[in-house]
């Protein structure tokens, strides 16, 4: 990670679990009335977001803030990228106005990739496509250490729209390299039987009652409607089958933690009683966002 | 016209059943005679010892970009990039702006090509107009013009009916239909093989059926209809086997693999480069070893490039949103050398016959042999050149070849079209 962060599947077990060490040691700033630090005064970092983005865009810029930098964030409307420049044009002009990172998210898996092996800047992947989310996963994984002693031996349930979610293959990387046990479930055609492949310990299901079954942490994902432009699964039906309500969740561990990586769709995969109980654990995850960002923009600006 | 006369090369002619040393003099053009020292009579000698002498090559599948997209290629650029693959003859398919579906543009490439290529250019003219799958174009007047075959390659046509049309018209001309098989439905939106691979980079996925529905139904219109029909860059093991048991039922059918969907498998691709980006997309590893078992067997009829030039700027951007193709006439015969020859799958009277005979049968070329009469076209092979291929030195006005920087042993040393070397490898 010398350069940048790209993706989870390249990162040894030794870096996540540095990341997640550093992150815990920026939690308790959350409480505190002054929450800054100065570590990385004069700091430059360019959040990029050429997808609509409201809580990890503000995220990236909060974490900049905390730890001194300066942040920027400039969205795709308004930038010369409507005006018809390419990608690459458009990042290699912010670099040389010398931020020390740029933070982007881009709606074609590899964006990021592309441009590493074109230009010098480290670049951080807030999202790319439906390829990996990396700080979702690391944020889900603080979020899963503050209520489990270790990762090992957990069984964790992913359910929803796999195919097309970024943060499930961020976070199926992650939890492989910790020897994690990982369900997937959701319609078939949005659940391929080639996940399997992804990683150590996968495997896959399409009921749901038996991905719940005495798991410990149960993922739910947003079913991305704004990507259903082809007929994947009947809409009508999905959160009959693959709806996490009550009365399926006492089917899981009974310490078991929900986690949503937001925006949820209240009554669709998740019931409004299941989000807002005790089990749940979603506003967590974006508060431990901000603690990740932290000790990642650290790690890539030192 | 002056005279060549090529001295003690193995001269490899299967038309012919001929293998062994002896001389070739092309003269005003054509083959005159092949044997055993030929008196020169005036003729320039050409040396060809410990080299393998073949019938000129040809390419049935290559993309110009001219008219219309003179930024990526043009019909001179094209054919330099052929004469130094080692290739006499190309056929070019008619996805150019506007695309190739009249008379008058098949006899603006010709006329073209006879100003320009430093190599023969065979058009091939559109199925529809447009290519849009609706319209059935000119397909006679196009064949009379010099149109060699019909394709909607790149836009296949998605309405049966239309095609049972097309086959039916072309069959009347005896003219081959070549598709471009890819059931757009079922492929929408997919940039590379469908597959674990796709899966763990997040693109979307083209998978092996969307090519094999459209074979099947081509196949049964094909019985139907009686047409000669030709499967253009097969890349799946169902739509090979498919073909083997057409070929076993008698149908006229034909199909032409790519270098690169031989070569290559989709575990192999570099993550998100763009040069790994092309339709039909590479392959998972049984796809590839079905590929070559099929070439071995003769079910393949010809190795054809697909050589599909885009400019830097349209490759050099996100993975999904690049264009579809790749460069290829440079590099066919070395990969064809190191990935069927030298393993022992087949042998160089096969290869050469998958560069020559083959094509020329599918396409009625009077060409593709080395009989005295037929033109003098002629490519010269040295089996033991060892050369990296450097993209930034090619004739292409692009730069899209996932073998940039490919050591390689064996290629086409010297490329003579009408009795002409038109291209000879650097020392």
């Amino acid at each position: 990670m010398n350069k940048g962060l790209l993706d989870i599947e390249a990162l040894g077990r030794p870096e996540i679990e540095a990341l997640l060490d550093r992150a815990r040691d920026f939690q308790p700033l959350q409480q505190r009335k002054e929450k800054r630090l100065d570590l990385l005064g004069g700091r430059l970092v360019v959040n990029l977001f050429f997808e609509a983005s409201t809580r990890t865009r503000i995220s990236f810029e909060i974490a900049a803030k905390r730890l001194g930098a300066d942040a920027i964030s400039i969205s795709s409307q308004g930038s010369s990228v409507s005006k018809g420049e390419t990608l690459l044009d458009t990042v290699s002009t912010l670099s040389a106005m010398r931020p020390d990172a740029i933070v982007m998210r881009h709606a074609a898996s590899g964006a990021p990739h592309f441009l590493a092996r074109h230009l010098p800047i480290p670049i951080i992947n807030a999202g790319d496509g439906q390829h990996e989310h990396p700080t979702q996963a690391l944020l889900d994984a603080r979020t899963i250490l503050d209520n489990r002693s270790s990762l090992e031996g957990l069984r964790v349930a992913i359910i929803g729209d796999i195919l097309h979610s970024r943060v499930a293959r961020s976070n199926i990387h992650l939890l492989a390299k910790f020897g994690v046990d990982i369900v997937l479930c959701g319609p078939a055609p949005l659940v391929p039987q080639e996940l399997t492949g992804l990683a150590p310990g996968v495997s896959i299901t399409y009921d749901i009652r038996e991905a719940l079954r005495e798991t410990d942490i149960i993922m739910m994902l947003r079913v991305q409607l704004e990507r259903q432009n082809e007929t994947n699964f009947p809409a009508g039906e999905y959160s009959r089958f693959y709806g996490l309500r009550a009365e399926n969740l006492a089917l899981a561990k009974p310490d078991a933690i929900v986690m949503h990586p937001g925006p949820m769709n209240r009554g669709r995969e998740i019931s409004t009683e299941v989000a807002d109980s005790s089990r749940s654990v979603i506003l967590s995850q974006v508060e431990n966002g901000i603690a990740v960002r932290m000790a990642v923009l650290e790690k890539v600006l030192q | 016209m002056p005279k060549l006369l090529i001295r003690n090369g193995r001269v490899i002619d299967p038309a012919n059943s001929l293998d062994r040393v002896t001389d070739v003099l092309l003269a005003n053009g054509i083959v005159r005679a092949v044997g055993d020292k030929l008196p020169a009579r005036g003729a320039e000698e050409f040396d060809a010892s410990g080299r393998i002498v073949a019938p000129g090559f040809i390419d049935m599948h290559v993309h110009l970009r001219e008219p219309g997209f003179e930024n990526s290629e043009t019909i001179e650029t094209g054919s330099r990039c052929a004469a130094a693959g080692g290739f006499t003859t190309v056929c070019c398919m008619p996805n150019t702006n506007p695309v190739n579906d009249t008379a008058h543009l098949t006899r603006y490439i010709i006329e073209r090509a006879k100003a320009a290529a430093k190599v023969n250019v065979f058009p091939i003219g559109a199925i529809t107009k447009a290519s849009a799958g609706e319209e059935l174009a000119s397909i006679g007047a196009m064949k009379a013009a010099g149109a060699v075959a019909i394709s909607d390659d790149g836009r296949p046509v998605m309405n049966s009916r239309v095609m049972r049309r097309a086959m039916e018209i072309a069959a009347s001309f005896d003219l081959p239909v070549i598709d471009h098989c890819e059931d757009l439905n079922l492929s929408a939106g997919g940039d590379m093989h469908e597959g674990a691979v796709s899966l763990k980079y997040g693109l979307r996925g083209i998978p092996s059926c969307s090519e094999d529905v459209m074979v099947a139904r081509d196949l049964l219109l094909a019985e139907v209809t009686g047409a000669r029909y030709h499967v253009a860059h097969l890349s799946t093991r169902n739509a090979i086997a498919m073909v083997a048991e057409a070929k076993r039922r008698g149908l006229r059918v034909t199909c032409e693999v790519t270098p690169h969907h031989f070569a290559i498998h989709d575990h192999q691709i570099l993550p998100f480069d763009s040069n790994y980006k092309m339709k039909p997309p590479i392959r998972c590893n049984h796809d590839v070893e079905a590929l070559i078992a099929g070439i071995k067997a003769g079910v393949v009829d010809a190795i054809a490039t697909d050589h599909a030039p885009h400019s830097v700027t349209d490759k050099m951007q996100e993975f999904e949103r690049c264009p579809f193709g790749i460069l290829g006439l440079e590099t066919a015969i070395s990969i064809s050398l190191e990935r069927l020859v030298f393993p022992g799958h087949i042998d160089l009277k096969r290869m050469i016959e998958l560069f020559t005979t083959g094509p020329a049968a599918i396409l009625n070329l009077n060409r593709g042999s080395l009989t005295p009469g037929l033109p003098g076209d002629v490519t010269i092979l040295d089996l033991n050149s060892l050369w990296t291929y450097d993209v930034n030195k090619s004739p292409s006005k692009s730069r899209n070849s996932p073998f940039d920087g490919y050591a390689f042993k064996g290629r086409a040393v010297t490329t003579i079209v009408s009795g002409e070397i038109v291209w000879q490898a650097p020392c």
